[in-house]
Parts: C-alpha cells; sequence; structure tokens
C-alpha cells in the first residue's frame, strides 16, 4: 500500500477506495480498514471515515474533530464537516449544543454558501434540539427581502423539515401569508421549493389558495416557457404535482367548512338567504358524492341531507332525496344512507307531492341490500296499490329486481312476484312473468310452493291474465306435487284453470291448452275430460289458427302416443341455462334517476349466478337475448312474437333430454320452431345415442319415419373425417334439405369443423352423403350440433343431433411393458390427474365383448401388463393439434358383484375426467 | 421522501440519505420486467436500475409515484451531467460530491430545486471554493 502523503488527501482517499476494491475478501477489507483508522486515528481524514462508515462499519471516533471544521473558515473543511456530521452525527449526540453554535455563526454570517451548508445539516439532522435552537430563525431568513434565492430554497425545505419533527416549536401563524407569497416568486426554484412548505402548512393554518391557482395556471398553460424547469417538454412536473395535491387538500377544507357553515343557525329568516347557502350546500354535496373518496366527507354530507329529509320546506326534501339516491351508492356513505330508511318510508307514504314519492321511492331502491330488502319490498308493494299510473311500470320492474336480487328465501320471491301480479297485473310486462317462471324451473326447492301459491292465487274471482299464465305453466309442470291434496285435485286444478280460459286473450289460451296437454301426462285420470274440451268446437275449429292447429295435435297426440311416448314428450323442463334478468335491462332503458347503475347490473350478473343454482354458464350468455328467448331458453332463427313461442316452449324442451326410456340418449333432437306437427313426425327413436359411438365409429345415427342419418368416420392423429348418409325414407321429395354445423362457443376453439353444403333436394326413397372434416385443436368435452331442416310436405322440419366425435376418437395406441407402465403410472401421480369410477355392469361381463370395446376405444390393449390376468390395461396418446395427453387406462372387473372399477390417469385432467365420464357408459 | 439508497448489484451501498434500510434484497430480488413501485412496511418504494446501480427511494403514502421516478431520473441527469457519463465508479470515488449534489437537489426529502443548470452552478460555485483552499482535503493536522 502506498504511504498517504501529506498534502494530498484527495489522491490519499482514491487510492484508499481503491485498495479496498481490490481486497479478494472480507478478512482483508477488515484488515485495510483496520490499518486506515489508525491512521486517521492520528491524522483525521473525515473524507475516508465516512467511506469506511458507508462500507457498513461502526465509527465510534473522529466526531469531534469533525465538529471542529464546522468552525474553520475554509469552504473544504467546512463541508466535509457538515457531511461528515449529517451522515455520521445521531441527532441525540452530546456534541449537538457545539454543532449547534457553528450552524448559528454560519446562518448569521450572510455568506450564502455559509448559510446552506449550515440549512441542509439541520434539514438532514432534523433534530428536536436544532428546531429549539433555530425554529424561530429561520422563518425569517426565508421571508427577508435580501436572502438570495438559493438561501431562500434551502431555508423553506430546512423549515418544512423542523415542521414535520417538532410541529410544536415552529409557530408559523404570522409567517404564512409571507411564506404563501413565495409561490409568486420569480424564480421557478424558489416555488418549488416553497410549494413543499406550504402543502404542508396549509394541513393546519388557514391560508389563502389563490397563489396556488395562479401558479397551477402558469404551470400549466402552454404559453409559458419555463426553460431550465421544462423537463423532457413538460413544464415543471414536479411543481404541477405538488400544486394538484396541495389544491385537493384545500378542497377537502373548504368542503369542509360549507357543510360546518350549514349548520350555524341561519343569518335571515328569508328564504332567499337559506335558499343560497343551501345552493351552495347543495353543490358541495354533489362535489364531494363525485370526488366520493373522503369517507368522513361523505357521511357528514349524508348526516346533512338526512336533517333536510324532514325540512318543512318540500324544495329540500325533494333534493334531499335525490341527492341520497347518489350517496347510496357510495361504498362509504352507503350504511349512513340506510339509516334514514323509515324516514323515506314515511315520504313514501305521506308525501303529497308524485315527484317526491318518486324521488322517495328510488332512494329506497338504491339502499336497498339483503338487509332490509324484505322490508323495501313490501313497502314498495304497499305503495303499489295508490302508485300513481305513471310510475307504476317502473316500480314494478324495480320490486321485481330487488326481489329477485336479493332473494334467499324463493318462497318470499314467489310470494312477491305474485303479489306484484295481482296488485299491478298491468302493469307486469312480459320479463317479469318470465323470469318467475325461470327461476322456479330452475330451483326444484320452490316448485310445491309455487304451484300452491298460484293455485291459491287463481281462486281469486278476478284474476289478471298474467296470473293466469304463470299458473297455467306452474300447474303445467308441478300441479302434480299439490295434486294430493283433495282441494287441488287434478281435476280441481284443471276446472281452476279452464273457467278462466275464456276470457282470455289468444296467447294465454294457447299456453292453457299446452298446460292441459301437460295435465294429460301428469294425470292420465283428467284425459278424458281434457279430451273433450279438446274436442269441442270452440277448439278444433277455432278461427284462430294457432289455437285450432294446437287442439288438432294435442287432441290426436293424447289419443294415438303410448304413456311412454307421451312421458318423454311431455316431461318436465329442464332448467333454463342462466342468463342475466332482461328486467334490469328493461329499467335501464327507462332511463330517468332512478335507474340502475353499471355496478348494479354487474351485481345483479353474480347474483343471478346463484339464484339458478350455480352451473356453468350458458356459452350464449354473453349475447343479447331477445326477451322470448331469455325465458325459453332456446335461441329462435326467427323473431317471432313472445306469448306464442312460450307456449310452445312447454314442448320443445321434451326434445333437449330424454326420458326414462332411453337413458342415454344424446342423439337429442332440438326443435327450434315451434311446430306442434313435429310431435308425431320425429319419432322417438332416441336410443340411439352419442354414447353408441365412443367404442365404434360407423352405424346408424338416427332413424325417424321420415329421416334415417347413417354415419361412417375414420380418424388418424388428430384429423377425422365423418361422411353422413343422409336417406330419405319416404316417397316424398325433402325441399330446402340444409344442415348447419353448431358448436357451442366452448367448443368452437376446441374443435374445428368443415363440411360443403348438401345437394338440397333429396328425392324420395335416395340417399344423399356429406363429408365433414373434422380437425382437434385441444381436448374438448361438449359435442358438436348439426342442425338439419327440411320441408317435406310444406311442413318444416328441423332437428338437431349430437355428433358423435368424442375425444377418444383422437387416441393414437401405445404399446409397453408391464415396468414401463407402471412406471409412467406412477408418474402420474398428482390426484387431479386421476378419474375413478366404480359402476355396475349394464351389460354381460364377457371378456371379448369387453376387450373389442377397448380396442375400439383407440388405445392399446396391454398384455400381460397387470399381475391380476383378470384386469385390463391400455395406453395410447390424444393427439391435438397443441399437444399431446398421455393416457393410461385400468378396468378391474369383479364378476361376483357385476361391478367395475375405472381408473384413468391422464397428463392432463379434462382428459382424465372426460374419458372416465364416456368410457363408464360402455360396459 | 423518507429516503434514497444507492446500491449496486451485488448488494453494495452506495449512497444513503435519511435512513439505512435492509430494503435492497428486497428490490434486488425483482425481476426486469417488474413494476418500479412496491409497498414496504407503511411506505411505498419507488426504484429504478440504471446500469449496475439502483436507485431507491422510499415515499409516503399520498406521494406521486411517477413523479419520484424522475426525481431518481433528474439525479441521475445531474450525476451524467457533472461527472460526463457518470459510471457507478464515479459515485464510488466522489461519493462526497454526489452527496453533495443530491443536497442541493433535495432537501429534507423535498425537492429544492429541480432546474440542473442551477443545482450544477451551486456544485461549480463549490468546486471553485475547494480549490481555491489549496490545503487539498487534509482537514486536520496535529
Amino acid at each position: 500500500m502506498p504511504a498517504v502523503s501529506k498534502g494530498d488527501g484527495m489522491r490519499g482517499l482514491a487510492v484508499f477506495i481503491s485498495d479496498i476494491r481490490n481486497c479478494k475478501s472480507k478478512e482483508a477489507e477488515i484488515k485495510r480498514i483496520n490499518k486506515e483508522l489508525a491512521n486517521i486515528r492520528s491524522k483525521f481524514k473525515g473524507d475516508k471515515l465516512l467511506f469506511i462508515f458507508l462500507l457498513g462499519h461502526d465509527i465510534d471516533f473522529g466526531h469531534m474533530e469533525a465538529v471542529n471544521l464546522l468552525s474553520s473558515n475554509k469552504y473544504t473543511e467546512k463541508q466535509i464537516g457538515y457531511l461528515f456530521i449529517s451522515v455520521l452525527v445521531n441527532s441525540n449526540s452530546e456534541l449537538i449544543r457545539l454543532i449547534n453554535n457553528a450552524i448559528k455563526n454560519d446562518l448569521s454570517s450572510r455568506n450564502p454558501t455559509f448559510m446552506c451548508l449550515a440549512l441542509h445539516c439541520i434539514a438532514n439532522v432534523g433534530s428536536r434540539e436544532m428546531a429549539e435552537a433555530f425554529a424561530s430563525e429561520i422563518p425569517r431568513i426565508l421571508v427577508a427581502g435580501d436572502t438570495m434565492d438559493s438561501v431562500k430554497q434551502s431555508a423553506a425545505l430546512c423549515l418544512l423539515r423542523l415542521y414535520k419533527t417538532s410541529p410544536d416549536l415552529v409557530l408559523m401563524g404570522e409567517w404564512t401569508s409571507r411564506v404563501v407569497h413565495l409561490l409568486n416568486d420569480q424564480h421557478m426554484g424558489v416555488v418549488t421549493a416553497a410549494i413543499s412548505l406550504i402543502t404542508c402548512l396549509s394541513q393546519k393554518n388557514p391560508m389563502s389558495s389563490r397563489p396556488c391557482v395562479f401558479s397551477l395556471q402558469i404551470v400549466s398553460s402552454a404559453s409559458t416557457d419555463l426553460q431550465d424547469y421544462t423537463y423532457y417538454f413538460v413544464p415543471a412536473p414536479w411543481l404541477s404535482c405538488k400544486l394538484l395535491r396541495l389544491l385537493q387538500c384545500r378542497l377537502v377544507e373548504c368542503l369542509e367548512t360549507i357543510l360546518n357553515k350549514a349548520q350555524e343557525p341561519p343569518k335571515s329568516k328569508k328564504v332567499q338567504h337559506s335558499n343560497a347557502k343551501n345552493a351552495i350546500l347543495f353543490e358541495a354535496i354533489s362535489l364531494i358524492i363525485h370526488y366520493d373518496s373522503e369517507p368522513n366527507l361523505l357521511v357528514r354530507a349524508c348526516n346533512q341531507l338526512g336533517q333536510f329529509l324532514q325540512h318543512r320546506e318540500t324544495n329540500l326534501r325533494y333534493l334531499a332525496l335525490e341527492s341520497m339516491c347518489t350517496l347510496a351508492s357510495s361504498e362509504f356513505s352507503h350504511e349512513a344512507v340506510k339509516t334514514h330508511i323509515e324516514t323515506v318510508i314515511n315520504a313514501l307514504k305521506t308525501e303529497r307531492d308524485v315527484s317526491v314519492r318518486q324521488r322517495a321511492a328510488d332512494l329506497l331502491y338504491a339502499m336497498c341490500d339483503r338487509s332490509n330488502a324484505k322490508q323495501i319490498v313490501a313497502e314498495m308493494l304497499s305503495y303499489l296499490e295508490t302508485a300513481d299510473y305513471s310510475i307504476r311500470e317502473e316500480m314494478v320492474l324495480k320490486v321485481a329486481i330487488l326481489a329477485e336480487k336479493y332473494a334467499v328465501d324463493y318462497s318470499w320471491y314467489v310470494d312477491t312476484i305474485l303479489n306484484l301480479i295481482r296488485i299491478a297485473g298491468d302493469y307486469v310486462s312480459e320479463e317479469v312473468w318470465y323470469r318467475v317462471i325461470q327461476i322456479v324451473i330452475n330451483r326444484d326447492d320452490v316448485q310445491g310452493y309455487a304451484a300452491k301459491t298460484v293455485f291459491e292465487a287463481l281462486q281469486a274471482p278476478a284474476c289478471h291474465e298474467n296470473m293466469v299464465k304463470v299458473g297455467g305453466y306452474i300447474l303445467g309442470e308441478f300441479g302434480n306435487l299439490i295434486a294430493g291434496d283433495p282441494r287441488s285435485s287434478p281435476l280441481v286444478q284443471f276446472n281452476l284453470l279452464h273457467s278462466k280460459f275464456h276470457l282470455c286473450s289468444v296467447p294465454t289460451r294457447a299456453l292453457l291448452l299446452s298446460a292441459y296437454i301437460k295435465f294429460i301426462n301428469l294425470f292420465p285420470e283428467t284425459k278424458v275430460t281434457i279430451q273433450e274440451v279438446l274436442r269441442c268446437d270452440s277448439q278444433i275449429r277455432n278461427s284462430d289458427v294457432e289455437l285450432q292447429q294446437r287442439a288438432v295435435e294435442y287432441l290426436k297426440l293424447s289419443s294415438i302416443a303410448s304413456t311412454d311416448v307421451l312421458a318423454t314428450v311431455l316431461e318436465e323442463m329442464p332448467p333454463f341455462p342462466e342468463r342475466e334478468s332482461s328486467i334490469l335491462a328493461k329499467l335501464k332503458k327507462k332511463k330517468g334517476p332512478g335507474a340502475v347503475s353499471v355496478t348494479e347490473l354487474d351485481d345483479s350478473k353474480r347474483e343471478a349466478g346463484e339464484l339458478n343454482g350455480g352451473g356453468e354458464r350458458a356459452a350464449e350468455t354473453a349475447s343479447t337475448p331477445s326477451p322470448s328467448a331469455d325465458l325459453l331458453g332456446i335461441r329462435s332463427s326467427a323473431p317471432m312474437s313472445a306469448a306464442p313461442a312460450a307456449a310452445g316452449s312447454l314442448l320443445v324442451d321434451v326434445f333437449s333430454e330424454v326420458g326414462p326410456a332411453a337413458p342415454a340418449a344424446a342423439a337429442a333432437a332440438v326443435n327450434n320452431d315451434v311446430n306442434p306437427i313435429l310431435l308425431f313426425l320425429v319419432t322417438f327413436k332416441l336410443a340411439l345415442s352419442l354414447s353408441r359411438f365412443v367404442c365404434k365409429n360407423n352405424g346408424v345415427l338416427f332413424e325417424n319415419q321420415l329421416l334415417q342419418i347413417g354415419i361412417k368416420s375414420e380418424y388418424r392423429q388428430n384429423l377425422g373425417r365423418m361422411y353422413l348418409f343422409y336417406g330419405n325414407k319416404t316417397s316424398v321429395q325433402f325441399a330446402s334439405f340444409s344442415t348447419t354445423r353448431l358448436c357451442s362457443l366452448t367448443l368452437c376453439p376446441q374443435l374445428n369443423v368443415q363440411s360443403k353444403p348438401v345437394e338440397p333436394l333429396v328425392e324420395g326413397g335416395a340417399q344423399i352423403q356429406q363429408v365433414l372434416n373434422i380437425e382437434c385443436l385441444t381436448d374438448f368435452s361438449d359435442a358438436p350440433l348439426l342442425n338439419i331442416k327440411f320441408r317435406y310436405g310444406g311442413a318444416l322440419q328441423n332437428l338437431t343431433l349430437k355428433l358423435p366425435v368424442t375425444i377418444n376418437k383422437f387416441f393414437q395406441p401405445t404399446e409397453m411393458a408391464s415396468q414401463d407402465f407402471f412406471q409412467r403410472w406412477k408418474q402420474l401421480s398428482q390426484p387431479q390427474q386421476e378419474a375413478q369410477k366404480i359402476f355396475k355392469a349394464n351389460h354381460g361381463m364377457d371378456t371379448e365383448v369387453i376387450k373389442a370395446k377397448l380396442l375400439g376405444l383407440g388405445s392399446a390393449l396391454l398384455d400381460n401388463v397387470d399381475p391380476n390376468p383378470e384386469n385390463y390395461v391400455c395406453a395410447g396418446v390424444i393427439q391435438t393439434k397443441g399437444q399431446q395427453v398421455g393416457c393410461l387406462l385400468r378396468l378391474e372387473p369383479n364378476a361376483q358383484a357385476q361391478m367395475y372399477r375405472l381408473t384413468l390417469r391422464c397428463s392432463k385432467e379434462s382428459v382424465s375426467k372426460r374419458l372416465c365420464e364416456l368410457l363408464s357408459e360402455q360396459f | 421522501m423518507r429516503f434514497m439508497l444507492l446500491f449496486s448489484r451485488q448488494g453494495k451501498l452506495r449512497l444513503q440519505k435519511w435512513y439505512m434500510a435492509t430494503l435492497m434484497q428486497i428490490v434486488l430480488a425483482r425481476k426486469p420486467k417488474m413494476c418500479s413501485f412496491l409497498e414496504w412496511r407503511d411506505l411505498k418504494i419507488v426504484y429504478k436500475r440504471y446500469a449496475s446501480l439502483y436507485f431507491c427511494c422510499a415515499i409516503e403514502e399520498q406521494d406521486n409515484e411517477l413523479i419520484t421516478l424522475e426525481v431518481i431520473h433528474r439525479f441521475v441527469e445531474l450525476l451524467d451531467k457533472y461527472f460526463g457519463s457518470v459510471c457507478e465508479l464515479d459515485i464510488i470515488f466522489n461519493f462526497e460530491k454526489a452527496y453533495f449534489i443530491l443536497d442541493e437537489f433535495l432537501m429534507g426529502g423535498e425537492i429544492q430545486d429541480t432546474s440542473k443548470k442551477s443545482v450544477l452552478k451551486a456544485i461549480e460555485q463549490s468546486d471553485l471554493l475547494q480549490e481555491s483552499n489549496h490545503s487539498g482535503i487534509i482537514l486536520f493536522s496535529h
């Protein structure tokens, strides 16, 4: 190490630093430092000490020497002394008195450089002792006319530091106004430094914000060139941020002042006085709501409005109700608003002015949540009985929305909606009664109650037609749930419904006819009575073509179809796909002050999810359903009037699931066009199912009296080709024959199905062919649908089939030895990779049949792998475009118990699950 | 602003102002594309890496993060202008200068002056004063 030469301290430091950097180990560094420390002890070197300190070593000496440096007249010595002190000296060091003395001298030296050094030191140490010593001195320096700009800047920030550490010692009072004027300084550096101080001071000291606004105008106006203070073309960004922050604080203060003033007794009895004052107050409150970030202000605003709710001045009550509506939607003030519920309910009951009542109703709607929903809904219902006609429809929508949104107990929901229909039936739009039916159908815990309640409601001599619709629909579906009671026996139910028939419009009558045919299925004992009704001239020869057609078809259906077929056709409606309530959209359309906010819509989406008992959201939820589709849960190809569609839907859904006669029959035909003729034509050979094609590729997919569809398919890697053969079994031509592939939204990105259009004409007895090209993009569970339409003798035929494309079609067999198999088996050991099912054998447990099925599955059937020769193991890879999924399978039959245990382990969780589902239906 | 730290990628502290912190490891562990802001105790940390050096500021909840990022940048610009293409070694060997520049730019955690000219003028002045003191930096002799 080179000797440190006297008189060349700068080089000495550099050499020392280099030495430290060259040290290979921590020990070497400590050795070098100890050596240097010894050196410094004899000849004090502040800079080196500092460096050592920064390396993380304790420095316990040299402080006194540093303090002595402060009194030096040499700038460098003073500077290093101050630096040493501000970094090393603890703020409660006993040396502080000496340091303070030196600082005092420098502050009064009138040498700006020395003054700045001293101010920096105070700011950096910021101890209480320093505050005591200098708190009164610094403001003087700050505002003195002859202080240099650079000193002013340092003084401002130094004062701020002291104010932060010891606010009690910094008495700004008299200085404040002069400090604020620093914002008007010509020197932007002074303004920048001053703004920090002023922002802090303004929290405690009232001051004018005019200089602040003024500076902001200068800074934000593009016209002024701020030269050095423009940062990457942005004029004084730091200053702007600070100014805006200051204005925010000032704003809160102003708003508080305005709220305070509202509490003061009026200075005049004149209405002009209170109006003028309240005008400002309401403006302030609307700003508070707009600002929506100061919980304290929001709650105070709410309390102030609460006082106005009972003011004798109607104008004020009106405005208070209106403002509170917006307050209710803020999370900070929602609870505060709720405390006024009684007053608002009272306003709804007693206000003489309809517009005030309307505001009260809006507010009740806005403040409603789970905790008060029952009370609010009850009040709104009772108000509806006397409500003005002008607001009834909106009230009905609001009650319906609240009842659904906050329903915990669904019998309450049903009661509420039925009450709604009873009280204001004319104002209950279709959306409302569709919705109640949807919910009843989707929730089996409420169906019996709903049936009982509608039955009772229908007893009333004058029943609203909407009640008849709901009654017809619900009894048609769930009348059996109350049929045990002799007071509501099947015939009583039927007679009750039919007693309303003649008073109803055509759409309702159409719905009732559908309910009747459902009755025939539910209660065979009513068959004769109902057939008689259908047969009478007023039905079968009705001038309305829809009614006539229904009567004719239902009559025919009930007489020729077997009980099984009837049961299948007229099976209970399956749950509706979960959708957002269209009532909300309707209310939103009405706009007005109480309209639903976007968040509420989101809310209701979420709540609707709960309401429908979870389950996967239907893929098509995203598209806006037409009002009828919303209820029906089907997508009509052509828009049609809601009511007949609703009626038709009673029948429609029998096709979407197949009755007990054919449990797994998935070749589900969905009749999109509501044409009951189809009931006869689409026969019910639905036993042909998707599951039949899991282990084979060829066969008859569908057959009825008109049409036979054969299928042949081949697969390689992730690609497949499917040949569909459409055979016309009749002697009459099929016209406008067309097919459409339908992939659900989830399936679309998983499976790519392409086809060419088919010939539009299929002659009697002829067969046409269609080729589908299939590409598996990733694993999937749904099956693609094929919609087939054609005209047979003028009647449009429409059916939808599931195409038997299943994930196992993309299997590539993998041969492997026992050892490999079990090694891989163990590798797939995560619990979600495994799917297992234990199930009863549906067919004989013949070894050859099982083997054939397993081979048909597409994987390799491995011999001599499982130690138990009774068991079957398979291995294969599912090829998708994106990835390959390795799959291992083990099937353990138990001949005694006639049971199987099926275990699948795949590298992808969803594949294990799906394969397990598919396979367990095969044995 | 509560404090500013400069440290190297190796975790060596190069400059500290106001508080020592155990924050370095947290910042060093972060990946390059991560956000420049993080919550730390009751403070918000704003940091940025320039070559091998991390510049790290702690600010309070109501402070503006973006403008703090630019505080760092302006400080780097000041260092750069003063040293001429500043590198970590400049800050190691002239750490006291870096401190002086920081003092002219920030004081007690608040911005004193944002103008490059003003800050550097003050430093140049003090350099001039230093040169007029011929005693170099031997500060104390017995």
